[in-house]
């Protein structure tokens, strides 16, 4: 009975290694290569040692990606645009809420709906209406009042900001508050925004990290129609966008792999360090309704 | 105003035509095959035939006797746009949802290493579909591509290189595994957390009462996942519509159209060819079909909550 079960055990072992195989090998893989020069890269592909670290490795790669594209600047957009969306997506989609839970006014439960109601729209349907939109609107700058979003820092944040999926999490969240600390606070003469700040907002930990994580990686790793569509200008290109610059090089694969071992490395090791958050928040997108 | 957008875009005529025949009334037969008059006679003769003027040929069926019954349709990269995206949804579906509760079932277990290995399988999903992609296109190259290399390793060398993502037969199918590869860790983790809401005493009962492994299965874990379930189809058909960023980095719809996607087409139209016309119809299609699925699901889930 015994000697079944370990045997047994040994097998789901063996299961469980053989899919881990499948899902983590192309990963080292393109780390791996990254590192070698491309003939060799393409030799090695027929053995084993196309996930080993052997022979001739260098940081040759990451020089020519670096020369051939302007990739700190590429680095620079989508951290800039994903930290800017993430800080003004959290003030905003949080304070909606505040409002749709802790204050009453006319017209919040149809206005709640219609914003849960968005959620099922795929941005890809709003594309095109929404390219025409920006091509009309006014920004005021340095170079006074100009007319047309496209090629510019806000046309890829703003749109981006509130999306109801964060509305819908943090209302989900305030609605299991307890009402009894809002209220007292209220009788104690704090103003709504002061609740906000001090007795709604400490209390939000979970949530927040929740939205934070879902946004960084809307932002960071999932943005490419509306990048492709709005930004010709290699000055506010994003790096997935800036991929373009090696779909053609067929031949060019070490330099390709450093590209990608550049802008994922950094988002693996936010995983692997805050991974439970990590699929938390992912599951909850899951959870509505 | 009008619907001539949509007709554009929709318009389908069907068409039989007999081989032709020579004098004494026999087939005229080209290479063994009987030849058919030219579609240029039907498709650009207005004045005879508005019905298929400016049409093309999407296929056409062999229905016996010398007679072949042509599909004429006003776009037809758009309509195996929408064939692409229908078979990528019916097949990655099933599929990926499928081996996510398989994944899910394995790992709902308390034995050590566990988290690692959900750790691991949830890896993909954490990684950008454009770097998945590019990623991708090199192990699926006809030449020096990895799948090439293990296949052939694996029979030794009985199977030949394929060129997966140069071939209208394997193109879609390849992006079909990609994408699963990629998505599979999240719906996993949506079965995961559902399996983890049917009480431990349920599967006590079932052992004490000696049920098999596929009674537990079905009578047990299945019933307790039906809203689960539900949820993930809805999440899956959702996100496998807006099938776009793998057809432009691997493919860009070829070859002969047999990847086109219709979020593809929209922004190849409504972005590329600044055809604002054609792809704001393609969004309001979109729309409608995005609509009528959550409808569906409003349906299906209907009265349980």
């Amino acid at each position: 009975m015994t000697l079944d079960r370990a045997t047994r055990l040994m097998g789901s072992y063996f299961l469980l290694l053989f899919i881990a195989c499948i899902f983590i090998f192309p990963i080292i893989f393109m780390i791996v290569s990254s590192f070698k020069p491309d003939l060799q890269l393409l030799q090695d592909t027929s053995s084993v040692r196309a996930l080993l670290p052997v022979g001739d490795i260098s940081l040759n790669n990451y020089r020519e990606a670096f020369e051939r594209a302007p990739i700190g600047l590429f680095i620079f957009n989508s951290v800039f645009i994903t930290a800017t969306t993430l800080i003004m997506s959290l003030f905003l989609a949080s304070i909606a809420a505040f409002a749709f839970v802790f204050i009453d006014w006319r017209g919040k439960s149809i206005v709640l709906s219609l914003v849960v109601a968005t959620y099922i729209l795929p941005f890809e349907t709003v594309a095109v209406p929404l390219l025409l939109l920006v091509n009309k609107l006014p920004w005021i700058g340095t170079e006074g009042v100009t007319w047309g979003w496209i090629n510019s820092y806000q046309v890829q944040i703003i749109p981006w900001i509130v999306r109801a999926l964060e509305i819908f999490l943090f209302v989900q969240y305030f609605k299991d508050l307890p009402r009894d600390l809002v209220e007292a606070a209220r009788v104690d003469g704090a103003s709504w925004f002061q609740v906000y700040r001090k007795v709604v907002m400490p209390l939000s930990g979970p949530v927040i990290a929740t939205v934070a994580i879902l946004k960084f990686l809307e932002m960071y790793n999932n943005q490419f129609i509306w990048p492709t569509m709005v930004v010709q200008a290699e000055d506010y290109r994003p790096i997935m966008v800036g991929l373009q610059y090696f779909f053609q090089l067929n031949t060019a694969w070490g330099e390709i792999m450093a590209y990608l071992t550049i802008i994922t490395v950094p988002v693996l090791v936010f995983y692997l360090a805050l991974q439970r958050a990590f699929i938390a928040s992912i599951a909850s997108t899951g959870v509505k309704g | 105003m009008g619907t001539r957008n949509y007709e554009r875009l929709f318009s389908v005529s069907i068409l039989t035509l007999d081989a032709e025949r020579d004098d004494s009334g026999a087939v005229v037969m080209e290479d063994g095959e009987p030849v058919f008059p030219r579609l240029r006679g039907y498709t650009r003769n207005q004045d005879d035939y508005p019905q298929y003027f400016r049409k093309r040929e999407w296929f056409s069926i062999d229905r016996g006797d010398s007679r072949r019954t042509y599909v004429l349709a006003s776009d037809v990269v758009f309509l195996k746009a929408v064939r692409n995206t229908l078979l990528f949804v019916l097949v990655v579906a099933p599929l990926q949802a499928g081996i996510a509760l398989g994944l899910a079932m394995l790992i709902n277990r308390r034995i050590a290493g566990i988290n690692v290995f959900r750790t691991i399988y949830f890896m993909p999903v954490v990684i950008s579909m454009v770097v998945v992609a590019m990623l991708w296109r090199f192990i699926y190259d006809g030449n020096d591509g990895i799948l090439n290399n293990l296949l052939a390793a694996m029979t030794f060398g009985a199977i030949q290189p394929v060129d997966w993502l140069g071939n209208t037969w394997t193109a879609l199918p390849a992006i079909m595994a990609m994408s699963i590869w990629q998505g599979v860790g999240f719906h996993m983790i949506i079965w995961l957390s559902g399996l983890q809401t049917i009480p431990a005493t349920l599967y006590e009962a079932a052992d004490i009462e000696g049920s098999s492994k596929w009674q537990t299965f079905r009578y047990v874990t299945w019933p307790g996942l039906r809203n689960t379930a539900i949820l993930i189809m809805i999440i899956i058909t959702m996100q496998s519509f807006t099938l776009y960023p793998q057809i432009a980095v691997m493919t860009n719809g070829g070859p002969l159209d047999s990847t086109q996607s219709v979020v593809f087409q929209m922004v190849e139209r409504g972005y590329g060819k600044q055809d604002i016309a054609g792809g704001s119809t393609i969004s309001v299609f979109l729309f409608l079909f995005v609509l009528s699925i959550s409808l569906l699901q409003g349906w299906m889930t209907r009265g349980r909550k």
